[in-house]
């Protein structure tokens, strides 16, 4: 028998091994996202004439498995932006939840006065967080974060308007590290669909010849290679459209007019006889 | 005989206590990624001075990796104005490297410069601009802005004054440098053509007894064919270099930016 009582009623430790109890220690380093888990892929974004349309679709994956197919990673921010979000979703889920505040926030401060109701204002909205700068809030915050080794494992587009009401589109990652271009894709978009955006919009003033239905053409056809070569990827996804009229979101898009005709010559692809 | 069946670590005295026990969980060298707080963005910069002028230039591509993220990103920023519009700065920062940290670098000192403007009531002189810089990355000694940073302006008799630093903050007065992807393949074309460096006077001797051609600092105009060759070269020859090519040139009339295209490819 065991003749020391701090060991009775405990498993044995010549049966089981000791107890391990590092996930009990409160000291030592704080731990923080070292790698995403659930992941989102791909955000996919293009500006044209009078706004921006971005694209994402809906899941959510576990490693390889395709976890939850529901997830929506466009959100839209005071109703006049829109962020997609690509990497960590649960980051994501924080990302959002922050930016609900800081838009309540920013509705408090920006109450409309009396006179400008009255004189039915034209600068609707004027003194609101637009997406230019909401693009650098969320540089500074991802950045701060990269700072603090505890990083928020995700690529952010920020599509919408700057204050002069022209086109905006960014990038943000989890290092702080801010962009912007005509067109823009995270993740395998930026392998696969950057170079087919590339080629409708090379250059801003190209990207300010682009018609709505041209832009939004684009994106779909990008969604749809996308489907066809990314395996974390899935054919329902949304897709806004960020004018100054404000955000049209649809969530719950089919990918349409898919041809898997190419798939019967490659290997891999389906069922193979040889 | 229990030791001899017992798996457990020696038990001389009471155990299970939590603290004591193992703290692997994994065996060593398992852990899979660590994050690292640090990317290369690419690009190359650029500083020329001259006698009344500083040409600042770096090309506009920020990459990671093999993918180009944007083809305009300046890496080049007139810094100390009043003003967002830095319409009157007197000094101009370039900053190549990790492109979050550049960036993050340049807003501190512009912040600094322009403090110093409103309590002096004048703008802050390269040299002590260029001090305070210094300062600012050993300040990050131990988590460095990952950055080449070059500082341009005109010193206090009017010359064009360069000063280059490493990304912990060691700095020098220079007629030129290069930083950056491509600072390898640019440095040495400037040491030839900027400072005769391998030039002689033809005819003047052999061997030691070589005369070198003699060094005279360079004119505006000279220097911008000089810059826009440089970059020519550098995206010829380097998959980081492209898209862009920014000037900023620093004159007693102020700072005047140019904007010229690269190859895309």
């Amino acid at each position: 028998m065991d003749h020391r009582p701090q060991a009775w009623g405990r498993p044995r430790d010549d049966v089981y091994g000791a107890y391990d109890g590092s996930y009990l220690q409160s000291g030592g380093p704080k731990t923080a996202t070292q790698s995403p888990v659930v992941t989102g892929t791909s955000v996919v974004a293009i500006k044209y004439k009078d706004g921006v349309v971005i694209a994402a679709d809906n899941l959510a994956s576990y490693g390889s498995l395709a976890r939850f197919t529901d997830v929506k990673r466009l959100r839209v921010f005071l109703g006049t932006s829109v962020v997609g979000f690509g990497g960590d979703v649960s980051d994501m889920q924080w990302l959002d939840r922050h930016l609900n505040e800081l838009a309540i926030d920013e509705s408090y401060d920006d109450e409309p006065s009396p006179s400008s109701l009255l004189s039915a204002s034209p600068n609707k909205g004027h003194g609101k967080l637009n997406a230019a700068n909401l693009h650098v809030y969320l540089q500074k915050l991802m950045y701060r974060r990269r700072n603090d080794f505890d990083p928020l494992w995700n690529q952010l587009l920020i599509a919408g308007l700057d204050a002069a009401g022209k086109p905006h589109l960014s990038s943000v990652d989890l290092r702080g590290t801010a962009f912007t271009s005509p067109s823009l894709a995270t993740g395998f978009g930026a392998a696969l669909a950057q170079p087919i955006m590339r080629r409708h919009a090379p250059t801003e003033e190209a990207a300010a010849a682009l018609t709505r239905e041209e832009a939004v053409g684009v994106v779909q056809e990008c969604m749809k290679v996308l489907y066809y070569r990314d395996a974390r990827s899935l054919d329902r996804y949304s897709i806004a459209v960020v004018t100054k009229e404000g955000v049209e979101l649809k969530e719950d898009e089919q990918l349409e007019r898919q041809s898997w005709a190419f798939a019967e010559r490659i290997k891999g692809y389906g069922t193979q006889t040889v | 005989m229990a030791a001899m069946f017992s798996q457990n670590p020696v038990m001389n005295g009471p155990n299970y206590s939590f603290s004591d026990s193992p703290q692997t969980n994994a065996p060593e060298g398992a852990r899979e990624h660590r994050f690292d707080p640090y990317t290369d963005n690419g690009g190359s910069t650029l500083a020329i001075a001259g006698a009344d002028f500083a040409i600042l230039a770096g090309d506009t591509r920020l990459t990671s990796g093999y993918s180009i993220n944007s083809r305009h990103h300046p890496k080049v920023f007139k810094i100390g104005g009043t003003t967002a519009d830095q319409h009157d700065a007197t000094l101009a920062i370039s900053v190549v490297g990790f492109a979050a940290d550049g960036e993050a670098l340049k807003e501190r000192l512009d912040a600094i410069c322009k403090m110093y403007r409103y309590r002096h009531g004048k703008p802050m002189s390269v040299k002590a601009c260029a001090q305070r810089l210094s300062t600012i990355l050993y300040q990050k000694r131990f988590f460095p802005y990952y950055s080449h940073a070059i500082l341009g302006g005109l010193d206090e008799e009017g010359k064009g004054a360069v000063y280059s630093y490493d990304p912990v903050g060691s700095y020098e007065r220079e007629q030129c440098r290069a930083g950056g992807a491509a600072a390898s393949l640019i440095m040495p074309f400037l040491d030839n053509q900027v400072n005769f460096k391998n030039q002689y006077v033809p005819g003047s001797g052999e061997g030691h007894a070589l005369q070198e051609r003699e060094r005279n600092p360079l004119s505006r105009n000279e220097v911008e064919v000089l810059v826009k060759d440089a970059f020519d070269g550098a995206v010829e020859r380097h998959i980081e270099v492209g898209d862009g090519l920014q000037m900023m040139i620093i004159t007693q009339d102020g700072i005047e930016e140019v904007l010229l295209p690269l190859k895309k490819d």
